[in-house]
């Protein structure tokens, strides 16, 4: 005969998904942060050689025939940044019970999401380097490989939690709020790769 | 806000009846592979990963054997033996103690906190398919030649692909438990009122999230540059180089952290009263959690103690934040709950012995590790390191049978025989100590690490080897007689009952196997022990 303890009161909404992708956060962080540390730590350790002008030594990391498209760089972060405000007007709407408004925000996150993973695609047409050309080429490509992997999962959140809206559960905004967190941490990531990838090279 | 869930997996039912024969069979098995039920999950991760504890064990009998004779006997080439080396420690961290670990909470953790089943089932069941897939990938690639530094590339890939894999799994079946602690516990159930191994499972699993992706990153950098041109991370010989990290000390102390919770939830049980330094204990478990920082910084950190005393402080406050913090953490543990038994009449369980001495062993190989770092003692590259890592994951792997021999009851409705746990328990504490000391010995006489054949040194080398294969052995025997007495016990042994250690909390108080949904009721908690303000009518 089990124990009986007191009934509590019936379950109420939580936060499960959005807790959950809070943590998943968490490891997205550390592997990015790690993937960066590791590309910064090469760059430091890359040895020196004179500039083509022979007026500096520079260090000898990045690959002479290189060619970092930048607009299409920061045309993705900003895509980007304009995902996350479509994932926070998802949010808002799903507050106060907006299906149609909510629906919309959600689809044009993935959307957005959609163009981000395009223009990483041209990066990597425009870039002028192979992976197994150098260790640059090898760890750029690891590194906005697992951004675009990322994004993918991102757009993939989209479409489930569009279908959990148009499917009627909009009160329960627990996916929604998930859905926006993870497009914040996305972007929060792919600031990252863009300071030191794109910018500081 | 903490809420109860309002149901479990679909396909979460314990049985499939009205079916016969064959069908039935098959029925069964497909439901243990599609269950979102977090006690078949956690039950399928302690059974699979047991054959990994087993495997890893052989193979560090086997290069105990090899080393006996430093000249002359050789079971294994000169050219693959390091490759066994890296196995023994893959095996043992990634395909025994944490995934059994990790079984035991996913069981157990989700009726601790009252829910009536784990947050993201799904994930969880999703965690154990990747790391089974991912764990059996390493080990058709060490067959084939391809561990680190192997020789054949399509295995070495095909290794760090399934390192890969197995991390994912592990990692998503951390998130499912630190969310399952963060949100699923019973109504009235704070974070400090939530059981030690909850906690410790909350501390654990975030550790695991915040570290194995770290691990990830480098795999998968090594993964990329090993399939093109190898020419940043060193190709087959430079995986080591990038992954040594999580198979050594620091990074193993969080593989283990759910040991120290053990030992604090079994030792409450067995004082019979509420634990006073409760909160000394939830500040232990989470001081001995920095171990993390390893794992943020990815190497050693060692002190000099030479030069001016700035020089000294500069090196000795790294050096003590790294190393000695994780080792105040389970003395603190350790401390509270001896402090518990000493002010209290105690009675003796069986799965205590065995917690209690996985604690002792892993404390002796975070101090081993704490001495290896200062650079005077010159230990660092000999078979010293080797010992920390004995003492640390074997005692992981005592952890491992206080685990399944106290919560085992729970999820398979019978007990133990209480001799064998306990005769196990202290054999696998002998051996671990047999295996692990002649090693501390054979470090400071300078016995190279991760070389079997070739060395020599002054002292009896053949005897130092020779105890430490024996200690190996011991410590086989000693994990074969706990699952052959786990498979009887578990079978054929007495019936638990629903609370067969008159113990605190929840999950004692749903019946003996658990059913599916936990419990019939949602409960309201009110203190640290709900089992026991019952008991007592809130007294004691």
């Amino acid at each position: 005969m089990s124990i009986a303890l007191p009934a509590g009161p019936q379950p109420s909404p939580n936060r499960r998904i959005t807790i959950g992708t809070a943590v998943f956060g968490a490891g997205i962080a550390a592997m990015i942060g790690s993937m960066l540390a590791i590309w910064l730590k090469f760059r430091a350790d890359a040895p020196t050689r004179e500039s083509s002008d022979g007026l500096k030594i520079i260090k000898d990391w990045l690959p002479a025939d290189v060619v970092i498209p930048e607009t299409a760089t920061n045309v993705m972060l900003v895509t980007l940044v304009v995902a996350c405000v479509m994932g926070q007007w998802a949010s808002y709407a799903a507050r106060r019970h907006d299906r149609s408004h909510a629906s919309i925000a959600i689809a044009l996150t993935g959307f957005f999401g959609l163009a981000a993973l395009n223009a990483q695609f041209f990066i990597f047409r425009e870039i002028g380097i192979g992976v197994a050309d150098s260790a640059y080429g090898a760890m750029f490509f690891a590194i906005c490989g697992v951004l675009a992997l990322l994004i993918t999962i991102g757009v993939v959140y989209s479409v489930a939690a569009w279908f959990r809206v148009i499917g009627g559960r909009v009160t329960d905004g627990d996916a929604v709020y998930g859905h926006a967190l993870y497009w914040y941490i996305l972007t929060a990531a792919m600031t990252a790769v863009w300071l030191v990838v794109y910018v500081q090279k | 806000m903490t809420t109860i869930d309002t149901h479990a997996g679909a396909n979460s039912s314990g049985s499939v009846a009205g079916s016969g024969g064959a069908a039935a069979t098959l029925l069964a098995v497909a439901d243990w592979l599609t269950s979102t039920d977090h006690k078949k999950i956690g039950r399928l991760f302690i059974v699979l990963a047991s054959a990994g504890a087993l495997l890893s064990v052989v193979i560090g009998v086997l290069l105990g054997f090899e080393r006996m004779d430093s000249d002359s006997f050789q079971l294994f080439a000169d050219d693959n033996i390091g490759q066994f080396f890296t196995f023994f420690r893959v095996e043992l961290v990634f395909g025994a103690v944490l995934p059994m670990l990790i079984g035991i909470a996913i069981a157990v953790v989700p009726i601790q906190v009252g829910a009536r089943s784990i947050a993201f089932a799904r994930g969880a069941s999703f965690g154990l398919w990747s790391w089974l897939a991912g764990i059996v990938m390493v080990e058709i690639a060490y067959l084939g030649n391809g561990g680190p530094g192997g020789g054949n590339e399509t295995m070495v890939d095909l290794f760090l692909l399934g390192m890969l894999l197995l991390i994912v799994g592990l990692v998503f079946a951390a998130v499912s438990l630190v969310v399952t602690v963060l949100n699923s516990r019973a109504p009235g159930m704070t974070l400090e009122r939530a059981p030690l191994f909850a906690w410790g499972a909350l501390v654990g699993g975030s550790a695991l999230v915040f570290t194995l992706p770290a691990l990830g990153a480098n795999l998968i950098y090594n993964f990329v540059d090993h399939r093109n041109g190898r020419v940043a991370f060193g190709g087959n010989f430079g995986v080591v180089d990038w992954i040594g990290w999580s198979l050594s000390q620091p990074q193993t102390y969080v593989f283990v952290l759910l040991a120290l919770a053990m030992l604090a939830e079994i030792a409450t049980v067995v004082s019979g009263a509420r634990h006073k330094l409760r909160g000394v204990v939830l500040a232990g478990i989470g001081i001995a959690a920095t171990s993390v920082l390893g794992g943020v910084i990815q190497q050693q950190q060692t002190m000099g103690w030479d030069g001016s005393l700035s020089d000294k402080l500069r090196d000795f406050v790294p050096w003590a934040i790294f190393n000695l913090l994780p080792i105040l953490g389970a003395m603190t543990v350790l401390g509270a709950s001896m402090f518990l038994l000493v002010t209290r009449r105690p009675r003796i369980i069986a799965p205590f012995v065995p917690a209690l001495l996985s604690v002792v062993a892993v404390i002796v190989g975070m101090h081993g590790h704490a001495l290896s770092t200062i650079s005077s003692t010159n230990v660092a590259t000999t078979v010293f390191e080797e010992a920390e890592f004995i003492f640390v994951m074997y005692g992981g792997l005592i952890a491992v049978m206080a685990g399944v021999s106290y919560w085992g009851p729970k999820l398979w409705g019978r007990l133990m025989p209480t001799s064998a746990v306990m005769g196990t328990g202290v054999l696998a504490f002998l051996g671990t100590f047999l295996a692990g000391l002649p090693y501390f010995v054979a470090g400071f006489a300078d016995q190279p690490a991760g070389v079997a054949n070739g060395f020599s040194y002054d002292g009896p080398q053949e005897a130092w080897n020779l105890l430490s294969t024996a200690g190996h052995v011991i410590v086989l025997v000693a994990v074969l007689g706990f699952v052959a007495a786990a498979l009887t016990g578990f079978r054929n042994g007495s019936a638990a009952g629903d609370d067969p250690w008159n113990a605190h909390t929840l999950e004692w108080a749903t019946p003996s196997p658990a059913p599916a949904d936990n419990f019939a009721e949602v409960a309201v908690v009110k203190s640290a022990e709900p089992l026991l303000d019952l008991k007592t009518g809130g007294a004691s």
